[in-house]
């Protein structure tokens, strides 16, 4: 399908006598850091050959980025190479000179860098930008480069690619942007393609797109990739081989097969033990952690840089600093303890409590799936809620199902027909022709029911209206219709509105922690506000509970003394929590709370969130549009798609068989951690359809691999239940959707070598 | 983070760099004839007419001697070393003062309109612009014109008014301009989470926009204010020099470049070079620093 031509073989005359594609060693960066020089990358090692997909993994910080423009010969101008040898198919680059390097760069080394979206030039039509480096690359120029830039936007799968390429990269989605960075560094068939961080950012469904975009690229043109992330799924999904990176170093560097198997250093086993098994619940056991923090750079000193977190650290480990070696042929490790990685690796722990919580709704979790239950789907209306079970006081409902009226005391939120529909200001056509454009349904007829210490999750790719949801309920946003019900009470008007006892119950965990604390605010001035405001205590005994609080969310005391620029991402989410619990509230909004942070840091935050809510009791809505995530911490999830929800169901219910269309193919595009399982995918074509233009019939009709034909795009799906309290807005019956398995994936051809 | 930290962070960073440091020099230079100009000019009365007319300037710069007059004294026999000294303090407090009411108005108006974001804002942001549209200094003449042809009765406060003229248009006039610099900074910062955070607590929009919104917006509008203040100076440099500042006999240096043109110019060149090297030299040194007080407040990231 690609239109770019197989790149001439690597073995060039005068280059290398066969030499590798990329081989590096022992190379060092430095950057000038005021007066001294911070060593953010030692004795790196690598070699890459063509056709190969090399994965570098690590947290932000480690050095990822700094290698890949290491690789380069491209850094900072704060920046320096410290030494070691870097050889480009023989060639010595750290020797070459400036001009050579040009011509390196615009022929055959190609970076995607992090957010192309930022590295786009934004008042220059993308059809342009990437005809601009085509013609810097062969000099070719007019309609023929103009034909080959359309032909290129063509291979990265973009919709329509001449009309594309007459937008402004604002014009884009972040999942376009992204495909035109990768179709301009394509269009000169580099051999040596280094991608750093391309699908960070990007949702699940536009992830798992792109991905499958590259390893079709890769296996056509032969390049050799350099793949850097921080998601260990997306390497078991693409690499070969993986480099684990960790404060400027390499911890492990491994075939992608064996490292996720057999993992041998301690570092790896961590951030491999800290992701969120497939079915993991929290009722059950505890998220693995790393403890502590990466090491501050400036004060590296002679041991093992990972000491410090390190369960397995002995005597030796402070006072030596362990060789890479081989520990076994094709393996590398740095770890004087290698060996005793393996019998290390063991189960997780439990919750401390053992027990799973008794306020959870455990029973419609273990009930079996209903096999023929077809009342549903013959009548097309919903059968009688069943009474008693949990998920039936809190389904959704459609616009065409009768409205429940069972009670609703006991219920923390109710809300009914739940919309938001934000005006679009008329430009100046619209003015001319005298009509007024649609709105945006941000929110369009949302049912949600939760009771006390419930933990609803709720998942939907990025604009499918999930914040929105959550700031009308919390008040930041007025409603255009609908009702909502908090703690029995009628809730109308805005915030201002908004008792004092009600703004105390219900807080918030935001997404970004960059930007949820106030920079002008110590961590103690932080807390003390909310203590003081809505809990009403004294100044004094607010800074004692404040120092509780940080206790509570496992920071030190003397934490309460620093800024946020003095705290890493996950101290400040952990901030960020404990200023949202300090008003003891029953309920709490978390959006996107840990998506944001590193994994290593991810699971220490996600155990929080969960002993908080089980010591307080309070409910929990939980957005993330990592299903893994969520499927760890809420009882119920709902999936929701361009405002509407069109799945409600267990936890347990919507992993052991996912219903919904779209549920599936939100479920198939997680890049699963486990290289044996390169997922049947069910590809999403296309990006979200836009809230202002919303798809006639069922929303998901673009885009679904189910669709039935014409009434899916003419009549809007019935909302149908099941007896287990799920809930589903499909035309497909519900026993057929239960009875059937996904499409088969598309053939891949790079399974080779693994 | 503190205040007094940000302040010898931003001296350091002023002081480093050539071009700002002898920016900030001068202009610290001018300020402390500002402050103690009575005490350090000869003749602390500047309306002193009692030396000799059209005396050349004393000053001798090889040997550094002063002399009687060091810059010369003007054609009514008052000296100009005197009186360029007194006249940096009234350069000094209208411009200074001007852009404080300004900026502390305005950025409290221009927080307040983009933390509501309401049609008040709209109203408001138009009217900004429209005035915005005309030009300043033809602004200020029509205010001080009508300020002055007011008839008011002595010792009235309006009266009082009136003698402030220059402070009063320099303050109107650039109470709109910071306005709209805190309204986009306002704008900016007002998405940010923890606003969310404020407004999920209670608190009120007085509380908002001044412990959450504008600690965050202080490092532009204190780039805003050193640009203000170095448009001030000029300003009140050129409504001296077009006789709608201060009346005479002040030592208002535009005033007194006025004073000594046309034929004077030729009798006493110094009387008008003096003041107008003043002016030079104060508006370079506010220009530099004010350039160097962006490239650290942008450089330091806040
Ligand atoms: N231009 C730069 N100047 C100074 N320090 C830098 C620069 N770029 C990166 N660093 C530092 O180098 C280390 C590695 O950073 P980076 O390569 O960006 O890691 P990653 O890609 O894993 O996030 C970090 O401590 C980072 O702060
Ligand atoms: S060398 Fe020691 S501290 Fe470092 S990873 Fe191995 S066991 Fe842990
Ligand atoms: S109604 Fe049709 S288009 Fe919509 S999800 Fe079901 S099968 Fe797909
Ligand atoms: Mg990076």
């Amino acid at each position: 399908m690609t239109q770019l031509t197989p790149l001439n073989p690597p073995d060039r005359s005068g280059g290398g006598n066969g030499a590798r594609l990329l081989d590096v060693r022992g190379l060092g960066v430095s950057y000038r850091m005021g007066r001294r020089w911070l060593r953010a990358l030692r004795e790196f090692n690598l070699q890459l050959d063509a056709g190969q997909v090399v994965g570098i993994v690590g947290e932000s910080g480690s050095g990822k980025s700094t290698a890949a423009l290491a690789l380069m010969h491209y850094l900072s101008a704060n920046g320096r190479i410290d030494g070691g040898d870097l050889r480009f198919l023989g060639e010595d680059m750290l020797a070459m000179g400036a001009a050579d390097l040009r011509r390196l760069w615009a022929r055959h080394i190609k970076l995607v860098p992090q957010n192309a979206g930022a590295a786009l030039n934004p008042s220059i039509k993308v059809g342009r930008q990437v005809a601009e480096a085509l013609k810097a690359a062969e000099g070719i120029e007019g309609a023929k480069a103009d034909q080959q830039v359309i032909a290129s936007f063509r291979a990265v799968n973009l919709v329509d690619p001449a009309q594309v390429a007459e937008r402004y990269p604002h014009e884009l989605s972040g999942g376009m942007q992204q495909r035109v960075a990768i179709a301009m560094a394509l269009m000169c068939q580099p051999d040596l393609l280094i991608l750093d961080e391309p699908t960070t950012g990007l949702d699940v469904t536009t992830e798992a797109v792109i991905l499958d975009l590259l390893r079709s690229l890769i296996s056509g043109q032969g390049a050799g990739v350099l793949y850097i992330t921080h998601n260990l799924g997306v390497v078991a999904q693409l690499c070969q081989r993986v480099v684990v990176l960790y404060a400027g170093e390499i911890m492990e560097e491994a075939p992608v097969a064996q490292l996720f198997a057999r993992p041998r250093h301690p570092y790896t086993l961590g951030l491999l033990s800290s992701l969120p098994k497939a079915g993991q619940r929290k009722a059950h056991s505890r998220l693995q952690t790393i403890p502590g923090n990466p090491p501050d750079l400036r004060s590296v000193g002679q041991g093992c840089v990972y000491v410090e977190r390190c369960p397995l650290a002995i005597e030796m480990c402070r006072a030596q600093k362990p060789p890479l070696e081989e520990v076994e042929p094709g393996r590398l490790a740095r770890c004087f303890r290698w060996q005793d990685v393996d019998a290390f690796s063991g189960e997780s722990p439990s919750r401390p409590d053992g027990s799973p919580l008794g306020r959870m709704a455990s029973s419609g979790d273990s009930s079996p799936r209903p096999d023929g239950g077809g009342e549903g789907g013959q009548s097309g209306e919903s059968p009688p809620r069943p009474d008693g079970s949990p998920l039936g006081r809190m389904a959704s409902s459609g616009d065409s199902s009768p409205r429940p009226d069972g009670g609703t005391e006991g219920d923390i939120l109710n809300a009914e027909g739940l919309t938001k529909h934000f005006p679009v200001p008329r430009d100046l056509v619209d003015l001319l022709r005298g009509r007024k454009p649609w709105p945006i349904r941000a929110v369009d007829g949302v049912d949600l029911r939760l009771r006390q210490g419930q933990t609803l999750g709720l998942v939907g790719e990025s604009g499918s209206g999930k914040t929105t949801l959550a700031r009308i309920i919390i008040g930041l946003e007025a409603r255009s219709g609908g009702r909502l019900e908090l703690f029995g009470a009628d809730i109308q008007g805005g915030l201002r509105a908004r008792q004092q006892d009600l703004l105390s119950q219900v807080q918030m965990v935001f997404q970004n922690p960059q930007n949820s604390l106030n920079p002008y605010r110590s961590v103690r001035q932080t807390l003390c506000r909310p203590l003081v405001k809505l809990r009403g205590l004294s100044a004094k005994s607010a800074e004692d509970q404040a120092v509780q609080l940080l206790e509570a969310v496992n920071l030190r005391a003397d934490y309460a003394d620093r800024y946020p620029d003095e705290l890493s991402g996950g101290e400040k989410q952990r901030v960020a929590i404990a200023r949202a619990f300090a008003s003891q509230p029953s309920l709490v909004i978390c959006d996107e709370p840990v998506s944001a942070l590193d994994v290593s840091v991810q699971s220490a935050v996600l155990n929080l969130l969960a002993d908080l809510q089980d010591e307080h009791g309070s409910a929990c809505l939980f957005i993330s549009h990592n299903l893994s995530v969520v499927g760890y911490l809420a009882d119920v999830i709902a999936v929701m798609y361009l405002g509407q929800i069109v799945e409600i169901a267990s936890a347990d219910a919507l992993f052991r068989a996912p219903s919904h269309p779209y549920t599936e193919a939100l479920l198939a595009a997680i890049p699963t951690p486990d290289p044996s399982q390169r997922s049947q995918r069910i590809l999403l074509a296309d990006d979200l359809p836009s809230a202002q233009n919303l798809p006639s019939g069922c929303r998901f009709h673009t885009r679904c691999p189910r669709n039935i034909g014409e009434i899916c795009g003419r009549d809007a799906p019935p909302w149908r239940e099941t007896g287990a309290g799920q809930g589903i807005r499909c035309h497909i019956p519900l026993d057929e959707l239960a009875g059937a398995t996904p499409p088969p994936a598309p053939p891949r051809q790079d399974e080779e070598g693994m | 983070m503190t205040f007094l930290t940000n302040i010898h962070r931003l001296l350091r960073v002023l002081l480093w760099q050539p071009q700002s440091a002898i920016g900030t020099l001068l202009v610290a230079f001018f300020f402390f004839l500002a402050l103690f100009g009575g005490q350090l000019a000869p003749y602390p009365n500047a309306n002193d007419q009692s030396h000799d007319a059209r005396v050349s300037p004393t000053l001798d710069i090889g040997s550094l001697q002063l002399g009687a007059h060091p810059f010369g004294t003007d054609r009514l026999g008052r000296d100009v070393y005197s009186r360029v000294i007194l006249g940096a303090n009234s350069i000094f407090r209208i411009a200074g003062l001007g852009t404080v009411i300004s900026v502390v108005l305005g950025s409290a108006l221009g927080m307040a309109m983009g933390y509501r974001g309401d049609w008040l804002d709209e109203l408001l942001g138009r009217v900004i612009d429209a005035l915005l549209a005309i030009p300043a200094l033809l602004l200020a003449l029509v205010m001080v014109g009508i300020i002055r042809n007011l008839d008011f009765q002595i010792n009235s406060w309006q009266a009082a008014l009136a003698d402030e003229v220059t402070l009063l248009v320099i303050a109107i006039l650039y109470i709109p301009v910071v306005a709209r610099v805190a309204r986009s900074a306002a704008l900016d910062i007002k998405t940010r989470e923890f606003v969310a955070a404020a407004e999920i607590r209670g608190e009120s929009s007085a509380f908002i926009i001044f412990r959450e919104i504008l600690p965050s917006a202080i490092p532009a509008l204190v780039v805003e204010a050193s640009l203000r203040f170095s448009y001030a100076i000029f300003l009140v440099a050129s409504l001296g020099f077009l006789g709608f500042g201060a009346p005479p006999p002040s030592p208002d240096w535009g005033l007194m470049v006025n004073e000594n043109r046309g034929g004077f110019y030729r009798l006493t060149p110094w009387a008008l070079e003096f003041p107008a090297l003043a002016i030079a030299l104060l508006v370079i040194g506010v220009n530099l620093m004010s350039d160097g007080i962006r490239r650290a407040v942008q450089k330091g990231g806040a």
